[in-house]
């Protein structure tokens, strides 16, 4: 179910705007990896190079490789859906479809992707449901609008309609930075379930939560706005958190910068 | 002019501001409405309409002095800026009431059966009876034809330039757009007579050009697509980002994403959008007049001969020499704004069915 991601020089622009500049990182099955760094310093677009959905944007564009078990997912002849549903993304503020009910924003990745039988979606909702957390709280009002649930629920079905597509690897950008410490608890324990089965690389603000939830940590930084970010440092979470190497880290993990 | 209720530093007005009694309000109108009064009646110059607002100017001037004398100023600007607010709303909403008045009050004078069932043929200057059943069937046949091209033609645009459209290609579109959305109607009617009954319909005919429901449904179209556009763009583009990435990232190909995610989301507003080029093109009379020709007899067939609509009716009847067309032209006027109003809520209750309830 896992796979092992590596990007190798990924370069990756906003028109003419390098955000970040030649990354190399190696992301192990099965392990959740922070990305941490100020704010600007390219965190968010490494992630969304990472299943292709950078280059949504009008204007932007990736160099370099990245491979997922071996495969490089920026060949040209590769399927960018395929990539997608192979790579799922949780975002920072919870976006439940509005016209869709729970049950429907569960499986809308089976559904939009052409799997019609009932039996098979109602399967695939419950046990998706069932891992995010979510089914207990949801599962006599599935007919609800999903945008009527509280946001730290809405973020839990995000996270129950990404898995319920089977990704190997799970992407999510500050997940928990719209909710309240409860929510948190409650989606970082997730995580922790969640690395049994998925590659989780996780982007957050909050150093507490990467020492927490992650195996390993990447420290990105930029020398000063305009510049591209850069990986700083990367390594086992224990090492970054209590004797990182480069000094730069330290002063972040410290408080003494960004 | 001080105010007591601005208080010394020092001295807690505490959290309860005081309330202007409101016996001084009433005294206050009484004197407005008086005095107003005394001066239109008095000098023989303006009539109750002008009594009625010199009384509330007034007022709201001399209220402003009593709540600012128990109340202080910022509460007097505040009641004051909202009594002027409600007042516009009055004011903006009496043409509106009027219309309706006016049509309800004229219009159920013919609002018959025998309205409903018969056509204007055969009824002469002298006929008390007479129908706008051909009328209805025209505006409702002209406007389904063309609703049903503008409406795919408008939104598949619209979905271009907001999801699809870069580049200058693009600007284009919305450039000769917005110049559509300025042609008045009397152009797109000569533009049809121009191209389509002149050029067009001879191929069809031996070499006759033909009046038809469909030329003025083509006409219709000329106006009613770039309102579509323009209205069913800004709904799209009101469509968060969040939304579309959070389908793309789960791998459903971006056309999939706009037809199941963003335009059930802007589907409301595009409705909206929609209703309102209808109700416009409904009211159209000149191109109808232009290109389907008017007639007094029911043409169910929009493809062939002349063809007329409801608001040609009304200004065919409302020129007529009859003294019972008057009637007939209010009448129709009436079913106008009637169906307009049906369709409408019906457009809004079908869209509606697609939000969640259960």
């Amino acid at each position: 179910m896992a796979k092992r991601v590596e990007a190798t020089g990924v370069t990756a622009y906003y028109g003419s705007f390098k955000a970040i500049d030649s990354i190399n990182l190696r992301v192990e099955p099965k392990t959740v990896t922070a990305l941490i760094g100020p704010s600007g310093c390219g965190k968010s677009t490494f992630l969304r190079a990472v299943n292709r959905l950078h280059e949504v944007l009008p204007g932007a564009r990736v160099e370099g490789s990245l491979t997922v078990d071996d495969e490089n997912i920026y060949d040209k002849d590769v399927d960018v859906t395929a990539v997608r549903r192979m790579i799922g993304m949780v975002f920072q503020r919870p976006n439940p479809f509005p016209t869709m009910s729970i049950f429907d924003n569960v499986v809308a990745g089976l559904k939009l992707n052409g799997v019609r039988r009932k039996s098979v979606l109602q399967d695939a909702a419950e046990k998706a449901l069932r891992s995010a957390n979510l089914w207990d709280e949801v599962k006599d009002r599935l007919g609800k609008p999903g945008a009527g649930l509280s946001g730290g629920q809405q973020q839990r079905l995000c996270i129950a309609r990404t898995i319920a597509v089977e990704p190997q690897v799970v992407l999510m950008d500050e997940p928990c930075s719209a909710l309240d410490p409860i929510s948190t608890l409650a989606i970082e324990e997730l995580m922790f379930q969640l690395k049994d089965l998925y590659t989780i690389i996780i982007v957050t603000h909050n150093m507490q939560q990467a020492a927490r939830v992650s195996d390993r940590t990447a420290f990105f930084s930029i020398e000063k706005t305009g510049d591209p970010g850069r990986l700083i440092e990367y390594d086992n979470t224990q090492k970054i958190f209590n004797n990182p190497s480069e000094q730069k880290t330290e002063d972040y993990i410290t408080g003494r910068f960004g | 002019m001080t105010a007591p209720a601005q208080t010394a530093p020092g001295r807690d007005p505490g959290l309860r501001g005081r309330r202007t009694p409101l016996l001084v309000l009433v005294g206050v109108a009484v004197v407005a409405f008086g005095v107003s009064a005394a001066i239109c009646y008095g000098t023989g110059f303006g009539n109750w309409v002008l009594v009625l607002v010199m009384g509330l100017i007034l007022y709201l001037v001399g209220s402003f002095f009593a709540i600012n004398r128990y109340e202080g100023r910022r509460a007097a600007r505040d009641r004051t800026w909202g009594a002027l607010i409600h007042s516009a709303f009055v004011l903006a909403l009496l043409p509106l009431v009027s219309v309706v008045w006016t049509l309800i009050s004229k219009g159920t004078e013919r609002l018959d059966l025998n309205f409903f069932s018969t056509s204007m043929n055969n009824i002469g200057a002298r006929d008390p009876d007479g129908g706008a059943v051909h009328a209805i069937i025209g505006t409702l046949e002209q406007v389904a034809i063309a609703a049903a091209i503008t409406v795919p033609l408008g939104v598949l645009a619209a979905v271009y330039i907001v999801e699809y459209g870069r580049g200058r290609f693009t600007l284009a579109i919305r450039f000769f757009v917005d110049v559509m959305t300025g042609i008045p109607s009397i152009v797109a009617g000569l533009f049809v007579l121009a191209f389509w009954v002149l050029i067009v319909t001879p191929w069809f005919n031996n070499g006759q050009p033909a009046f038809s429901g469909f030329a003025a449904a083509l006409a219709l179209s000329v106006l009613m697509l770039p309102t579509i556009v323009r209205s069913t763009e800004e709904m799209l583009r009101l469509v968060p980002a969040p939304l579309r990435e959070g389908a793309y990232a789960l791998g459903v190909p971006k056309w999939k994403t706009i037809v199941r995610v963003v335009i059930p989301t802007a589907l409301p507003g595009i409705i909206t959008g929609i209703m309102l080029s209808i109700a416009r093109a409904a009211g159209e009379t000149a191109p109808v007049l232009l290109v389907a020709g008017g007639s007094d007899a029911v043409n169910i067939n929009p493809f062939e001969n002349n063809q007329t609509s409801l608001s040609l009716f009304v200004f065919q009847q409302a020129g007529d020499a009859s003294r019972f067309a008057p009637a007939r032209a209010w009448t129709a006027a009436l079913t106008l704004v009637a169906l307009v109003l049906i369709l409408t809520i019906a457009a809004k209750l079908l869209a509606g069915r697609n939000r969640l309830r259960r």
